[in-house]
């Protein structure tokens, strides 16, 4: 269902992917009017849990998922609504990712894409959303498996964090935006339970560089570094599709090295801008500025934050 | 969460066909409005649960000058409130009601 009364791409407008609503990510992210949602509001299937909490419910529970093309190729596609409670996995919202996960096998799409926005699981329903994320990541495995690439785009308000956090490391390739952050313990979560001196939540600076787009593409926790817009994400998932890793033995291993590498190298850095400094990076204090055409030449010249185990 | 429900006669049907559409989020000061084409010509239905009692007068005024502007016959339209004003409930059915028009 369109969220839209006009088509901005028509009227050659660019649509902020951190702005936009998950339905309106959907319709321009997509080939037009190819989406078919699957569980749509209409059947309002919403959280059997949030009346006990006197909390308002949503008809989509904040998950949409259905299938679609994307430049002709077909996908599934699933995406998070994060101003609907962050964006939390509950019964139902995780459920309904588990299921599209699942009907990858049978469906064999080029890719499932899932479009993240998420401060984790939904405190009200936390069972159901701790096994929701289990069983998330054991069927993104077996998608994988299968050889479908999982792709995973990252630059709404919530970010990913929690178990959101953690599904988005079994992805095959990770797309962010300067203000996607990914991490498992947020800023807040982390000052309540170290104190300010070890993580200051309010210091935005320093939580942008230490979870941000631009210090996960550096270190190589995610493959592309997107302008905040629905088309340059668009663009981004293409390329990922076609450059997805294989899942087999080789690639694990290789992912193995590459985070004990990367512990043995950087485990004693006290702040994101000395792990740029020994990455090669001459001007770590111009980084959270510089544009993405400047970034990615940055990426180019350092040549050693792609990697194909991720 | 208090659950509200009107039922008005318009003097016409909506114009356009689409069956259903869907504006709005259920997040803080905001709303979600469900619309489906599901009832005879010129009756328009309209619940909605809220989690702020003790609002039944205002939402009875805002559906009732929504009813008014737009002429939604022939809509069931269903709300999930997340606190949000008269005006901004006011706009999200307008918004709605355009959407099953294009």
């Amino acid at each position: 269902m369109s969220e839209r009364i006009i088509d901005p791409a028509a009227r050659g407008w660019a649509t902020s992917w951190y702005e936009a609503s998950a339905r309106a990510r959907i319709d321009g992210f997509l080939d037009a009017g190819s989406f078919r949602e699957i569980i749509g509001p209409e059947q309002r299937r919403m959280s059997p849990h949030l009346p006990l909490f006197d909390l308002p419910r949503a008809f989509d529970d904040g998950m949409i998922i259905g299938s679609g093309r994307l430049d002709g190729k077909p996908v599934l596609v699933a995406a998070q609504e994060g101003r609907f409670m962050g964006g939390a996995f509950g019964e139902v919202h995780g459920a309904k990712l588990v299921g599209l996960l699942r009907a990858a096998l049978p469906l064999n799409p080029d890719a499932v894409l899932i479009l993240f926005d998420t401060g984790g699981v939904r405190l009200q329903e936390a069972n159901a959303g701790e096994t929701a994320i289990a069983e998330v990541m054991r069927a993104i495995t077996q998608v994988r498996a299968a050889g479908v690439p999982v792709i995973g785009l990252i630059g709404g308000r919530a970010g990913a964090y929690g178990g959101g956090g953690l599904i988005a490391g079994t992805c095959s390739r990770l797309v962010v935006s300067e203000s996607g952050r990914i991490s498992v313990s947020g800023p807040e979560v982390i000052e309540t339970n170290k104190g300010a001196e070890e993580f200051d939540s309010r210091d935005r600076a320093l939580v942008w560089r230490t979870m941000g787009g631009k210090h996960r593409r550096l270190t190589g926790g995610a493959d592309a570094f997107a302008d905040d817009t629905v088309e340059a994400f668009r663009q981004a998932a293409l390329d990922a599709i076609a450059r997805a890793p294989a899942f087999d033995l080789t690639t694990l291993e290789a992912e193995q090295r590459r985070l004990e590498e990367r512990l043995a190298r950087f485990g004693d850095c006290r702040d994101a801008t000395e792990i740029w400094t020994r990455l090669g990076v001459n001007d770590p204090e111009a980084v959270p500025a510089l544009s993405t055409a400047d970034f990615d030449a940055l990426l180019a010249n350092l040549g050693e934050t792609t990697h194909d185990a991720r | 969460m208090e659950k509200l429900s009107f039922r008005h006669t318009t003097q016409k049907a909506l114009p356009g066909a689409k069956a259903q559409a869907i504006t709005g989020v259920v997040a803080s000061g905001n709303l979600e409005v469900l619309l489906e084409r599901a009832l005879p010509a010129t009756e328009c239905t309209v619940e909605i649960e809220t989690p702020i009692r003790g609002y039944g007068d205002v939402w009875a005024a805002v559906v009732a000058d929504f009813v008014a502007r737009a002429q939604p016959g022939g809509l069931r339209i269903t709300v999930n409130d997340g606190g949000a004003r008269p005006d901004t409930v006011s706009l999200r059915l307008l918004q709605g009601a355009r959407l099953m028009e294009v």
